[in-house]
């Protein structure tokens, strides 16, 4: 593969005796849609916090963008998005005052933003939410709304964790035309999910098991792999592996 | 540049928070309207027993007296001591004065008569301030009685005596008020500067907005400056109405300059809202950041000398008060509007406020994790 987005080696998380990151390596080339698997508390978020610059890695090597996740922290973060589990968007500004203050924390200038909120809008087809107030928008929007935040300074990689939880299938659908979207424009895309269906939309996938990642590699592999219909028949084979209590 | 955007976001949330604007109303209303009749220390209708035993010119005289100043008010004529001490239980009277059977006769002829005073000090500064009062006013009865009686009634030796007069300076009406106005202002400086920006950043916490900051690559001493500006604004925004507060409804005006008072608030309110951000910053809710704030709040509050007198507190507390802002500012505030103190007075304090204000900063940028 070409340019490497993302690459680690042996990447670790321990929090007292629990080990919530075990030894992790993996790469993920330019415009990839990277698909970050396991069941709860097998140790995604961790392992996408360090990523993001949010959570110091115990030990182990990774890079973002070309720079140090230990070392550089801030660097990391001037080049990713990040869509939190948590909706994170500021539910007491307008949609197009989340969309400025966004982009300009980001270091876009008054003028960049306009054309931007415009074009992203019209994308959304959000044009006529502009001015309301994100606390009112339906969750399915509000997930669209926050994904475009986080690729609204288009950064180099966006981590997703879980975008569409709690969102129904058309509105995933949708979600997902815009991963798409942001993939070709060589948006490297990194995405947990619950959904095995999207699993099938990644480029790769990898699946993780008490901290460890048990299989890596295109839908198509790993279902061959495994001798499986789905990628759901995988994703159970694997977690049923887990000795670690689910949360 | 950033910080226009990250400011931009504060004052909108701000300005579109309802609770916010009622507040900045409210509280210094209640503190400055309302607090300074409440916590007025002054004794007066203090409830009045006299047993008489002797009933006699002499001690009708005395009780005239007692029942005719402002501070007592005579509700019971009781038989026996025993049966004022059941009025003091039942809570129908502060204060016994017993005169005993052979009052009348003592003074005359031996020229000194003793009395009974009981007080009720469940209240503890009423019992005894009410028994001071009255002890002086039954002084100043024997001092009227001996210059009535003097010498000439018997050969007793000339008894010096001193008459005090006190001038009370910078406060001469002794109007607690204007003793409590300039404390009660701090207060509101206290809650609005120091308060409100604990709560600020626990909220984004709470909300997870905070992750969308920390993942992206914002300064944190800006993200921190664009928390702090806001309430600097509203510190000095209550510290007006408080000032206007106190001026429109008590007649209070500072005797020294407006601007000294405005110099000194604004250290102070640096000071407060940095020590709000380090609460912040420690709590991960809203409802732990409270708990932490009433105890610092109340510990610091009741040290500052601003209801009870420093002097007063036991000697190792006194030291202990060299670490509490809200004492500085307090002493601050009284020293400008009692007794119009200028800048090179207050330098000590000056430098402490300045010292507090650049430790509570450093720490709260300090403890302000974007990576854990």
């Amino acid at each position: 593969m070409n340019e490497k987005v993302i690459e680690t080696k042996d990447l670790t998380k321990r929090f007292g005796n629990f080990t919530a990151v075990d030894r992790i390596t993996f790469d993920v080339a330019r415009g990839e849609i990277f698909g970050f698997l396991g069941a709860n508390g097998a140790g995604k978020t961790t392992a996408m916090r360090m990523l993001c610059g949010l959570s110091c890695p115990t030990s182990g090597t990774g890079y973002v963008a070309g720079f140090d996740i230990s070392t550089q922290p801030e660097a990391v973060k001037r080049s990713i998005g990040y869509m939190s589990q948590k909706f994170s968007l500021y539910e007491d500004l307008k949609v197009w005052e989340n969309l400025r203050l966004f982009g300009g924390i980001y270091g876009m200038d008054d003028r960049e933003i306009a054309r931007k909120s415009d074009e992203m809008l019209a994308e959304l087809g959000f044009e006529a939410e502009r001015d309301t107030f994100v606390r009112a928008l339906p969750l399915g929007w509000k997930q669209k709304l926050a994904f475009s935040v986080s690729i609204f300074h288009e950064p180099k990689v966006v981590f997703l964790d879980e975008p569409t939880g709690g969102v129904d299938p058309i509105t995933r659908r949708q979600f997902w035309e815009l991963i798409y979207r942001a993939s070709d424009r060589g948006i490297t895309v990194f995405v947990t999910t619950h959904y095995m269906d999207e699993a099938e939309y990644c480029d790769r996938v990898s699946i993780m098991v008490d901290g460890q990642i048990r299989a890596l590699d295109s839908p198509a592999r790993l279902r061959a792999q495994f001798r499986a219909e789905t990628m759901d028949d995988v994703f159970q084979q694997l977690a049923r592996q887990s000795t670690r209590r689910s949360d | 540049m950033m910080l226009k955007y990250l400011l931009e976001k504060e004052f909108k949330q701000m300005l579109r928070n309802r609770f916010m604007s009622k507040l900045l109303i409210a509280l210094p209303l209640m503190t400055i309207v309302v607090f300074p009749y409440v916590t007025n220390q002054e004794v007066n209708d203090v409830k009045l027993s006299i047993v008489d035993l002797d009933h006699s010119p002499a001690s009708s005289r005395l009780t005239q007296k007692a029942a005719s100043t402002d501070y007592f008010r005579l509700t019971d004529v009781s038989p026996t001591y025993p049966d004022a001490l059941k009025r003091i239980e039942a809570g129908d009277v502060d204060l016994v004065l017993e005169i005993p059977p052979d009052f009348e006769h003592d003074l005359q002829n031996e020229g000194t008569a003793s009395v009974r005073i009981a007080a009720n000090s469940v209240n503890g500064t009423q019992g005894s301030l009410g028994a001071q009062y009255l002890a002086s006013l039954v002084n100043d009865y024997s001092r009227e009685w001996r210059e009535e009686n003097g010498a000439a009634s018997l050969a007793m030796p000339e008894v010096p005596t001193f008459d005090t007069h006190v001038r009370y300076r910078f406060n001469p009406m002794l109007d607690y008020k204007v003793f409590m106005v300039p404390g009660l202002i701090v207060v509101l400086l206290t809650l609005l500067g120091g308060a409100l920006t604990a709560l600020n950043i626990v909220g984004e916490k709470e909300a997870g907005t905070i992750e969308q900051i920390n993942v992206s690559p914002i300064p944190k001493h800006l993200f921190i400056l664009s928390k702090l500006i806001p309430n600097w604004i509203i510190g000095l925004i209550a510290l007006t109405f408080g000032m206007t507060f106190g001026w429109a409804v008590h007649g209070i005006v500072p005797e020294g300059s407006l601007g000294l008072i405005f110099f000194f608030s604004m250290i102070y309110i640096w000071a407060v809202t940095g020590a709000g951000m380090v609460i912040s910053n420690y709590s991960d809710t809203m409802q732990q950041a409270m708990f932490v704030l009433f105890f610092f709040l109340i510990m610091l509050l009741l040290t500052s000398g601003l209801f009870t007198p420093v002097d007063s507190m036991p000697l190792w507390m006194q030291r202990l008060t060299i670490l509490n802002p809200i004492r500085y500012q307090a002493e601050v505030m009284r020293l400008i509007y009692l007794k119009g103190s200028s800048f090179g007075e207050l330098l000590p304090y000056f430098f402490w406020l300045c010292g507090f204000a650049v430790v509570f900063n450093t720490w709260a940028v300090m403890s302000y994790r974007k990576s854990l």
